[in-house]
């Protein structure tokens, strides 16, 4: 896969950006997660090439945090809260009841490239439990006859745009 | 905001301050103020939208000037969120939606009358409360850690000079030396309130005694535990408190810069922490020579990426440097050799914020509080079945009991109560003999379980012990960072033991030779994530004896969870034959039988079932039923 001239110079912006950080890595891969969802082999090429850090080793931070990831995730990405909180009030009702309304597990995306099921841990709206969240978007106490309403929800809005 | 370099130019701040943010919540000047909570949790139930409307019925009415409005961190009530709050009358309204808020303008602020529908009713007396202090889930709470929080302007550093911010840190480095300060610490009685429950004047005392040209201060606020949000919480809404027990810390051993470790989940503690951080080196009270003195100080943050076992001190450490986040052995200790090889103190976002009311208030204000081993306060997050879910920081000691039906009001649909969890995946769980316990860090492991971070979840009698084993046991698969082979493969055998369980494959003989594995990774593991990986199981074991039993002899789940274990099944002389739930099934595997219905005889109604060869559990049918026909079991 080539990547685009302005991605190769956003990345190298971003690894100029921490130069001066004591072991800027971490840094410099969260600001790339973020920016562009996620961080392919050529990506960790030219932070490798503008920083000095083995490929290797980056490889190695990449693939052990669960925030990073290698592939591209789904324009939607739900995030269905795992936490104790939540589970103990059903939250994998939820998550089975995605897996089964988009024909996907967690962690998988549709074919289409629209969604992504995670199971997330605790995302700190333990009082609303269970909680989801759609592209950061919380949704509080979902019960699983919610779940199509929600799909349906995007999916409007994906055909209408 | 003037610079403040001088202990001079503090105390004028602080004095000004104090007089501005008291006239404000006193109402002097015949003004008015409300604020909204800007948590997490209130975030998610529209309170931006909230405090936007807010605004925009002020303006429509000309009240901008006499009526403020912002934001504060978590009420802690999370539960009877969003919160808005009047001052100077204190009322608290509960559940407020963006169409209350016309209700709230007309009413209460331009007619000076409260909305009674929007109070907090006591479940028990039924009566309308309308002030924070007098509802039974404060009733019996002590802020220290939350000093501040829900009332201040976490974004402005005036609100916190105003609310005695920077007075414990004022005393510490300009009136004692770091060893006085040190002693100070050590005296309040004060232990960790991340999970190992170590003296912090001790660890200090550690660091100050190495000599070295670089120290740090790392605040732990990674926040591992599924179920817990504390630190967040503190993070959100007063930020400057632990910036100040940081450096309080710092000056104490000698480390001249500190970092933030914060998990990237919580964005919203981030942004505050940063703009906190950035504010207070505007005026100089971060950066050289503090408040005149010798002391300088530096403070970063660094994102988490989702990885538990971050949480762990070392393997923090490891992160921060740019690494795998693998624990190191120890020793040597982080004290000794830390971030970059130098001495380095871990410190809970807890621990740090309980700091400057230590400093401040002297420490036998704080050992006057808790119990003989564990002194001062400590923050739970109380969730699960519980009905008050939320953030309650109460005296060390407190019993269980307290916590879940005083505070917590008690478990909802008058379920029984069977379990509360604490200390998350490396905890234990107690039961209805242990409620009258007080409980510290002490009584907690005598129980077979422990403190952890403060997690605190309540489980009814709905809830399958084995399953929530499995469950947790499914975290730790997840988070075992692989590095040692008792913890990488040991934890995924216990997963398939207790998978096998849960679906009826177990025997008496997985019993045993689980306790037996357990004890293998307990011994054979570098970390605390590792040698406490087990406890969940052990002790939902030693508890709940019957319920492994019931799962392996009978092949019963009996609280009806195991999906491979129970049944849906239609009541045939309760089912009208509505056709509801036949509807309703995913995988059509309900149809009508050939007998009418008896509740109602009508033509045409017959009673349903379920063919169980097909039926995925998915427990549609059971929560659309309008007449109780199905059950499970
Ligand atoms: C697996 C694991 C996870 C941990 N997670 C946290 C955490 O999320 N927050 C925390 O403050 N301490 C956590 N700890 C404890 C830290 O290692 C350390 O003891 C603590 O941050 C020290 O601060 P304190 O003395 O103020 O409690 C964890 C420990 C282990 C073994
Ligand atoms: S005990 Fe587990 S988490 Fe801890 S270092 Fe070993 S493998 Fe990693
Ligand atoms: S929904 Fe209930 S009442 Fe209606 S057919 Fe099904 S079991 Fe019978
Ligand atoms: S539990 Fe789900 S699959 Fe089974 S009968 Fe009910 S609706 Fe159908
Ligand atoms: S456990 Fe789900 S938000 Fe905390």
């Amino acid at each position: 896969m080539a990547i685009k001239p302005e991605v190769v110079k956003g990345v190298n912006d971003i690894c100029d950006k921490y130069a001066n950080e004591p072991s800027p890595l971490m840094m410099i891969l969260s600001a790339i997660q973020k920016e562009y969802g996620y961080i392919p082999l050529e990506v960790q090429q030219i932070i490798s090439d503008r920083t000095g850090i083995p490929v290797a080793e980056i490889y190695g931070v990449v693939t052990f945090y669960s925030f990073f990831s290698l592939k591209p995730k789904g324009k939607y990405v739900i995030g269905i809260c795992l936490g104790t909180a939540c589970f103990v009030k059903n939250s994998q009702q939820v998550i089975d009841k995605f897996s089964t309304l988009l024909g996907i597990k967690a962690g998988e995306t549709t074919k289409d490239g629209l969604f992504t099921i995670e199971a997330i841990r605790c995302i700190g709206a333990c009082a609303l439990a269970p909680a989801m969240s759609i592209n950061g978007k919380v949704y509080p106490k979902v019960t699983p006859d919610q779940v199509g309403k929600i799909i349906d929800e995007y999916k409007k809005m994906e055909a209408e745009a | 905001m003037e610079q403040i370099k001088t202990v001079q130019s503090l105390d004028t701040h602080i004095a000004e301050c104090t007089k501005v943010l008291h006239a404000k919540l006193k109402g002097e000047g015949g003004k008015r103020a409300i604020v909204v909570c800007g948590g997490t949790g209130c975030i998610a139930n529209n309170s931006v939208d909230i405090q936007a409307e807010i605004e925009k019925e002020l303006k429509a009415h000309g009240l901008e000037d006499k009526v403020t409005v912002n934001h504060v961190g978590c009420f802690g009530f999370c539960s009877q969120g969003p919160f808005v709050k009047i001052f100077p009358e204190d009322t608290l309204y509960r559940a407020v939606k963006v169409s209350d808020v016309k209700q709230i303008i007309e009413k209460d602020i331009i007619g000076g009358e409260i909305c009674e529908n929007l109070l907090y009713v006591d479940p028990q007396t039924h009566e309308k409360v309308a002030k924070q202090d007098d509802i039974n889930f404060y009733k019996k709470q002590v802020r220290i850690a939350l000093h501040g929080c829900s009332l201040i302007n976490p974004d402005l550093l005036e609100e916190a000079l105003g609310y005695d911010g920077f007075k414990g840190l004022k005393r510490a480095i300009t009136q004692m030396t770091p060893q006085e300060v040190i002693d100070e610490v050590l005296a309040s009685g004060i232990r960790g309130r991340g999970g190992g429950g170590f003296p912090t004047g001790r660890k200090w005392q550690f660091a100050a005694n190495v000599q070295a040209d670089q120290k740090y201060v790392v605040c732990n606020g990674d926040e591992g535990d599924p179920g817990a949000f504390m630190d967040r919480s503190i993070l959100e809404g007063n930020p400057f408190e632990v910036i100040e027990g940081m450096m309080i810390a710092g000056y104490a051993f000698g480390a001249s810069e500190g970092y933030f470790y914060v998990r990237a989940e919580y964005p919203v503690a981030v942004s505050r922490l940063q703009r906190a951080i950035e504010d207070m080196e505007k005026v100089g009270l971060l950066g050289d020579h503090i408040l005149g003195t010798d002391f300088s100080f530096r403070a970063h943050i660094r994102l988490g990426a989702g990885a538990f076992v971050c949480g762990e001190e070392t393997a923090l450490l490891n992160s921060i440097e740019g690494q795998r986040g693998m624990p190191r052995p120890r020793p040597p200790f982080p004290a000794i050799k830390g971030l970059w090889g130098k001495p380095t103190c871990v410190n809970n976002v807890e621990t740090l914020s309980q700091i400057p009311f230590i400093l401040r208030e002297g420490a036998s204000a704080f050992n006057c509080i808790g119990t003989e081993g564990s002194k001062g306060t400590k923050v739970f997050a109380l969730g699960g079945k519980v009905n008050n879910v939320g953030l309650v920081e109460v005296p060390m000691g407190t019993t269980l009991r307290t916590l879940v039906y005083d505070i917590g009001g008690g478990i909802p649909g008058n379920k029984a109560f069977k379990a509360i969890q604490t200390g998350g995946p490396s905890g234990g769980c107690l039961t209805e003999k242990d409620l009258d316990t007080p409980i510290d860090y002490d009584t907690l492991v005598a129980r077979g379980s422990m403190m952890g971070s403060g997690g605190a979840i309540v489980m009814d009698e709905d809830n399958c012990m084995v399953d929530i084993a499995h469950f947790y046991m499914d975290f730790i698969v997840d988070e075992s960072c692989g590095k040692c082979s008792p913890c990488r493969i040991g934890t995924k055998r216990l997963f398939e033991m207790l998978t096998a369980i849960t679906e009826g494959k177990g025997t008496e003989k997985t019993l045993e030779d689980m306790k037996e594995l357990a004890t293998v990774i307990k011994n054979g593991s570098l970390c605390a994530l590792g040698q406490t990986a087990a406890n969940p199981i052990l002790s939902t074991m030693t508890n709940f004896p019957e319920e492994y039993e019931a799962h392996v002899k009978e092949k019963k789940c009996p609280a009806h969870v195991c999906k491979n274990l129970m049944q849906y099944q239609i009541l045939p002389e309760k089912c009208m034959g509505c056709t509801l739930c036949a509807r309703n099934c995913p995988v059509s595997c309900i149809a009508p039988t050939a007998d009418p219905v008896t509740v109602k005889p009508l033509p045409n109604k017959f009673v349903h079932a379920i063919d169980q060869s097909k039926c995925i559990k998915c427990g549609s049918c059971m929560a659309g039923c309008h007449f109780g026909a199905i059950i499970k079991k």
